[in-house]
């Protein structure tokens, strides 16, 4: 608790213990009327000072509808009226009501910041005079600085000395550690969890990944959504409504009375409308909606999604058509040996021989076929290398010449092939003029590609589109493979964006439409989109002003996590503007009949705000 | 030019009262208060001195919420 909430608290506890004692005396002795006046007056005015002051201030500032001006009015009011109990009573637990607002919000706010936190407030940096700690902020681009095992990574650099792991789950929300070796580009906000690091930095402390996420999301309050909206519109609407019904109510029915020639009872009414008055304020809605957006945007953050603002949490809650760009989104976007055919000896050797051909490219398939062969080729077995350009290479390999290419080699030499079924990047092979099969190259689909469509359908979206630049036959395979429903393929990024619209035009008014890139080449893909999610941003600031949505790591999963996280938090808001709202009328019908009096309308005032405090902090958990 | 503050304030409604009042102060092209951030973010006017508008924010703020921060200035 901070100085100030302590405070009220010890008011609190001395305004109980006072209220007490004035209950005791008024029974045992029971004191005349102006006594009892002066004896509720204490603990009303150590309770309720700050209130009548703001009161004051109020009205100086002609800002009559504000809630400490109202609870004064009412209070005094019941004073006036000889409620004295009443009015101290309620002043009483407004200022409860209050406390535990201002308590509970500070604690989301510090566990929602914990989970942000990812900038550390120090770094180490190698002086004359051994380690010293500075501030990140005065540390160059270009200086060398020093993460010890267990502490965060302070600023975007390079590795240049030290080898160890490093845990990127406050980025990311993946939890297995990353091995990481001289050379290896860091982000800040991960934690160095083994080995102390020397790091080179490549970027200010302030345009670090770390730094630039934390601003994202404290700044995301500014898109603010319609919920928030006709919250702050209601606001303004229905306090000044209650006050003109209370006026009204506190002066209409007497008069009717006095016309119908029955005696006023304008105490009664007036205190009627009083009550009115503590049901006046809107605290419950007004504390509850943006507490439930910012524990939702804080629990999404610390699972590796950024969401933009509450605006955008509440058009992905409404998205039932999800869009979605393959290479790097679906795929992993690197090309890998998907399989070796028609060979006419072990698979592996094949593989190595035409490893051993293609040593001498830099090309990304004869990469990839190296990479698959797990080791460096041993050189010494290859000579007479001859790469053709748009064909392939020749060579001699142990002796046996060895031709290695596309279907243009394999007819050139006039080698007899076969074709490949599959979609990709075929590479055949020719051993002493004898056909001796293919290595089929292809784009891997994520291991949890099928899994991250499945669980959209599962979150409510009905329809999941893949739009790619690839060729049809390439694309549609891994459409069927991953469960996409539809597939476009040959699409220029024009292209894609008026896929996109279409989709747009002809989805439902109140749906939206969300579509998934990586943010680079789909940008503006992403910025048509009702909702454009990136994906793999993690280093890529480009990727993050793009996007309303942002998926740090390269999980398609997390687009389903996205969708959950905007459906519970509009489930929460929804539950919260219906309950209160409803929780208020009642009492303001309650009051008016005079069946409820100030006791239920402050015990309902204060119950509700507590409630829906309650459950928006349930925002937070995601699973 | 942008800045951001950070500020003090007890609730949601005293935050909005202080946004209106920044919002109102000459100099100020436009300000967002984050209650659950306890942020300002302030736009100026171009050629504004950010320093003295952000007095003149600070003091139109103090009228309408007593006991509001704002730290930085």
């Amino acid at each position: 608790m901070t100085r100030k909430q302590k405070k009220t608290l010890w008011r609190i506890i001395v305004s109980v213990a006072m209220l007490i004692i004035c209950e005791a005396l008024s029974a045992a002795i029971s004191p005349p009327r102006w006594a009892g006046l002066l004896m509720y007056l204490v603990p009303y005015f150590i309770i309720g000072y700050d209130i009548l002051k703001k009161a004051c201030m109020g009205i100086i500032n002609r800002q009559v509808f504000d809630e400490n001006f109202l609870m004064a009015v009412a209070t005094i009011g019941a004073i006036a009226l000889g409620e004295y109990r009443e009015g101290a009573a309620v002043m009483l637990f407004y200022q409860i009501g209050e406390l535990f607002q201002s308590v509970a919000v500070g604690r989301s706010r510090r566990s929602i910041s914990e989970l942000m936190d990812l900038c550390p407030d120090f770094v180490n940096i190698e002086t004359e005079n051994g380690i010293e700690s500075v501030d990140p902020d005065e540390v160059e681009v270009g200086s060398e600085i020093i993460v010890r095992p267990g502490e965060r990574i302070p600023i975007d650099g390079v590795i240049t000395e030290g080898v160890t792991s490093l845990d990127t789950a406050a980025l990311t929300g993946e939890s297995l550690p990353v091995d990481a070796q001289p050379g290896a580009k860091v982000h800040s906000g991960t934690i160095n969890i083994s080995g102390l690091i020397r790091v080179r930095t490549t970027k200010a402390f302030c345009d670090s990944t770390a730094s630039k996420i934390m601003e994202l999301v404290e700044n995301s309050g500014a898109q603010k959504s319609h919920s928030e909206d006709f919250i702050s519109k209601f606001a303004r609407y229905y306090t000044p409504a209650v006050c003109y019904g209370a006026i009204a109510l506190a002066v209409l029915p007497p008069i009717i009375r006095l016309i119908f020639g029955s005696s006023p009872a304008w105490g009664s009414w007036i205190m009627r409308a009083l009550t009115f008055l503590v049901i006046s304020c809107p605290c419950a809605l007004v504390i509850s909606i943006p507490l439930t957006f910012f524990a939702g945007i804080g629990g999404a953050s610390a699972k590796g999604v950024l969401i933009k603002g509450s605006a955008y949490l509440e058009s992905l809650s409404r998205t039932r058509c999800v869009a979605f760009d393959k290479t790097g989104t679906m795929t992993l976007g690197v090309f890998e040996v998907a399989g070796v055919h028609h060979s006419v000896m072990e698979e592996r050797r094949l593989l190595d021989i035409a490893a051993l051909a293609e040593s001498g490219s830099g090309h990304p398939i004869a990469r990839s076929i190296i990479a698959a062969c797990g080791k460096a080729p041993e050189l010494s077995r290859v000579s007479e290398i001859e790469e053709i350009p748009g064909c392939g290479v020749t060579a001699v390999i142990d002796g046996i010449s060895a031709a290695v290419g596309n279907e243009r080699l394999m007819e050139r030499l006039g080698v007899k092939y076969r074709r490949c079924s599959h979609s990709g990047t075929v590479v055949h092979i020719a051993l002493d003029g004898e056909y001796a099969g293919h290595i089929l190259i292809a784009d891997m689909i994520k291991p949890t590609a099928r899994e991250a469509i499945s669980a959209l359908k599962l979150a409510g979206v009905r329809r999941t589109v893949m739009l790619t630049g690839d060729m049809e036959s390439a694309a549609i395979p891994v459409a069927e493979e991953i469960g996409a429903d539809e597939v476009y393929g040959s699409l220029l990024p024009e292209d894609k964006v008026r896929r996109v619209e279409t989709l747009i035009s002809e989805k439902d008014a109140k749906e939206t439409v969300a579509f998934v890139g990586d943010g680079l080449n789909d940008a503006p893909v992403i910025a048509r989109a009702d909702v454009g999610i990136a994906m793999g941003a993690l280093g890529s600031d480009a990727a993050i002003e793009a996007a309303d949505v942002v998926i740090m790591d390269d999980d398609p999963v997390k687009i389903a996590l996205a969708l959950r996280v905007a459906r519970k938090c509009m489930r929460i808001v929804y539950e919260n503007i219906v309950f209160a709202i409803g929780v208020k009328l009642i009492c303001l019908a309650l009051g008016a009949l005079g069946i409820a009096g100030m006791w239920l309308a402050i015990f309902a005032d204060v119950g509700v705000m507590v409630i829906a405090v309650l459950n928006s902090i349930r925002a937070l958990r995601i699973r | 030019m942008k800045k951001s503050y950070k500020i003090d304030v007890d609730c949601v409604n005293c935050a909005r009262k202080m946004e209106d009042a920044a919002n109102k102060t000459p100099g100020v092209k436009s300000a967002v208060v984050n209650f659950m951030a306890l942020k300002m973010n302030v736009e100026f006017e171009d050629g504004a001195d950010a320093k003295s508008v952000m007095a003149d924010v600070l003091k139109a703020c103090r009228r309408v919420e007593s006991d509001c921060e704002i730290f930085g200035i």
